[in-house]
């Protein structure tokens, strides 16, 4: 018989998030032949966003719009997605391993008595067995795991599994009516969107982080222009951080994020254990330190030596004048 | 104020890992109490400070973890609860379930939990808890402040910030920010083996095997590929900065 996959889609900023396709992806490595990817994007003002998911699925997209949906909250989400979920009856949910993704794929978990994978970074097929890889200790092991039985839920790590591609034709979509829950026990009272616009750090193919070398916040200035060139996002070390130079949510480590973009830039880092664990295994890491003993040279695949003030500033002036 | 901090026993964040007989080697390591649930004990502490009551930190894992539990009793906790039985799986939905059984015969106010583990790193038990428990929960905090049966709480949502309110009892996971963790005291550390110490297995939570049967299972472990160490460019600082964009350009292909 043929099986059913939903994709919970989200938005960011308007914009259908890269990662809902990179999900899309997981979910047809998962698949067989027949069975059916459906979406379900929750949110406000989804017309532009579900059309261009409609292109990617072979079933459906469910959607929920609603002003009251804006904002991810849990209680709402939960309340609104479970009965178009029970309605599906889908074998697998995925979603991206994204902040709302984290806190909702394990409250549909518990409710669906359901096993999660979570923060999957590739699929493996072996014969009818499926095998997912996760990072264990921020990225210092993975491990391969599978599900023993009942619905699977995993979510996906931003900039590991390909987008998928265009289906044949465009999937359906079908707009579901939204009532909120009784007895509602949890209010968003306001929302600073600081990182609207901005290029999202799990999402970005390129990171420019600084380090307690960046001396202050002031000193973010340079590294966010380079960013900025490359149309990157900018992260940080929990030096910076705890030097309160920047907002915690930029902290890439054990402890912070995990990034894995194409460029890794470190600025001003020296390369302790814990920040390793959350950005070695970007692509190209570029460092530059003024310490040529810093362990960051150990595992960059290029290294300058340097005041990070004189040489940002020069990186950035010969990638604007490569990119024009 | 009824609290219950859920606290699970981590490598410390400077171990490297080693992986023998396809298991993660234990030899020589030392844990600490996962960083993320060591801003919930205190978080725990101060509301006691401020609002009164009692906290209690409860962890399932090994023997070993009760050397965790101790520390927290040593921060200032009035209660520890160990759950460690062999046939309890590491799977997250028998862990919640496991915990739930717990938390259903007590009645909590608030219960405090870390964001993820920085071991396993998956950040689905405290959630599911919520659920199994039904209790309203908002994960990620970074601020949190309570009166009149109220929370008010800041969320960290990949950085954009969330103020939420929620009426107790509620369930929070702690995110970096919220606080500073106090280290223990000596006297605190005396006071500690006083402290009421409970052990817990399966047959005291009336749990049966079949009702925590793991839902997933590890099938192997690996390292990842040792990254090498690349090339220091050499010259002057600007030669540096074109051969750079040149190097990505060409050899990497990256721009
Ligand atoms: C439980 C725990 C969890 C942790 N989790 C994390 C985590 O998730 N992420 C994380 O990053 N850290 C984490 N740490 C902290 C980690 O151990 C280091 O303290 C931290 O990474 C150091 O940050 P840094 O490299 O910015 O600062 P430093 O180690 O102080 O290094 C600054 C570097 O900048 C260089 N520098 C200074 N000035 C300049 C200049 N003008 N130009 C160029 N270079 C310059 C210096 O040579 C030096 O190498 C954790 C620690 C613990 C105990």
């Amino acid at each position: 018989m043929s099986k059913h996959y939903v994709v919970i889609a989200e938005v960011r900023s308007g914009q259908l998030r890269q990662v809902c396709l990179e999900a899309i992806e997981a979910a047809r490595l998962t698949a067989e032949e027949g069975d059916r990817i459906s979406a379900l994007l929750l949110g406000h003002n989804l017309s532009e966003p579900a059309s261009q998911l409609s292109r990617y699925v072979s079933g459906q997209v469910h959607v929920l719009d609603h002003p009251d949906l804006e904002h991810y909250l849990a209680e709402t989400y939960c309340s609104a997605i479970i009965p178009v979920l029970e309605s599906l009856e889908p074998c697998a949910i995925v979603l991206g391993h994204t902040a709302m993704g984290r806190d909702l794929a394990p409250m549909l978990a518990a409710h669906f008595q359901a096993g999660q994978i979570s923060d999957v970074t590739a699929i493996h097929r072996n014969g009818s067995e499926l095998l997912f890889t996760r990072p264990v200790y921020a990225g210092k092991a993975f491990e391969q795991k599978r599900f023993i039985n009942g619905p699977h839920i995993i979510t996906v790590r931003p900039n590991n599994i390909p987008p998928a591609a265009e289906a044949g034709s465009p999937g359906e979509i079908i707009q579901h009516a939204y009532t909120a829950p009784v007895n509602l026990r949890t209010i968003i009272k306001d929302v600073i969107t600081k990182a609207s616009g901005r290029v999202d750090l799990a999402e970005a193919q390129i990171v420019v982080s600084g380090g307690r070398g960046v001396k202050s916040a002031e000193g973010f200035k340079p590294l966010e222009q380079l960013a900025e060139v490359l149309g990157g996002a900018v992260g940080a070390s929990r030096g910076a951080c705890d030097a309160g130079y920047c907002d915690y949510a930029l902290q890439i480590g054990q402890t912070g994020k995990v990034v894995t973009p194409q460029i890794y830039i470190a600025c001003g880092i020296s390369g302790a254990i814990q920040h390793l664990a959350g950005m070695s295994h970007s692509g190209i890491i570029i460092a530059i330190n003024k310490d040529p003993e810093a362990p960051i040279f150990r595992i960059a695949d290029y290294g300058i030596v340097g005041d990070l003030f004189e040489v940002v500033p020069l990186i950035t002036e010969e990638f604007r004048k490569a990119l024009a | 104020m009824n609290i219950f901090v859920l606290l699970k026993q981590t490598f410390d964040t400077e171990e490297k890992i080693v992986i023998q007989d396809g298991e993660i080697s234990e030899d020589g390591v030392k844990f600490i109490i996962n960083p993320y649930d060591e801003y919930a004990v205190e978080e725990a502490l101060r509301l006691k400070e401020l609002h009164g009551g009692q906290v209690t930190v409860v962890s399932v894992g090994p023997q070993r973890s009760a050397e965790a539990l101790r520390t927290a009793l040593a921060m200032g906790a009035d209660e520890a609860v160990l759950i460690s039985d062999e046939r309890i799986p590491s799977d997250e939905y028998s862990l919640s379930v496991v915990l739930a059984a717990y938390l259903h015969k007590v009645s909590a106010d608030v219960v405090l939990g870390g964001n993820f583990s920085v071991d396993q790193g998956s950040g689905q038990v405290a959630v599911r808890l919520a659920r199994l428990l039904n209790l309203p929960h908002v994960s990620s905090v970074t601020k949190l402040e309570i009166a009149d049966g109220k929370a008010k709480v800041l969320r960290d949502a990949e950085g954009d910030a969330e103020t939420i309110e929620v009426a107790l009892p509620a369930l929070f996971t702690a995110q970096q920010g919220l606080n500073e963790p106090r280290y223990p005291s000596l006297p605190g550390i005396m006071k500690a083996k006083k402290k009421p110490f409970h052990q817990l297995g399966l047959s005291e939570l009336g749990l049966s095997d079949a009702e925590i049967a793991p839902r997933t299972e590890r099938i192997s472990l690996s390292l990842p590929p040792q990254r090498q160490a690349g090339q220091i460019l050499q010259g002057e600082l600007k030669e540096q900065a074109a051969q750079l964009v040149s190097l990505l350009r060409s050899d990497a292909k990256a721009i």
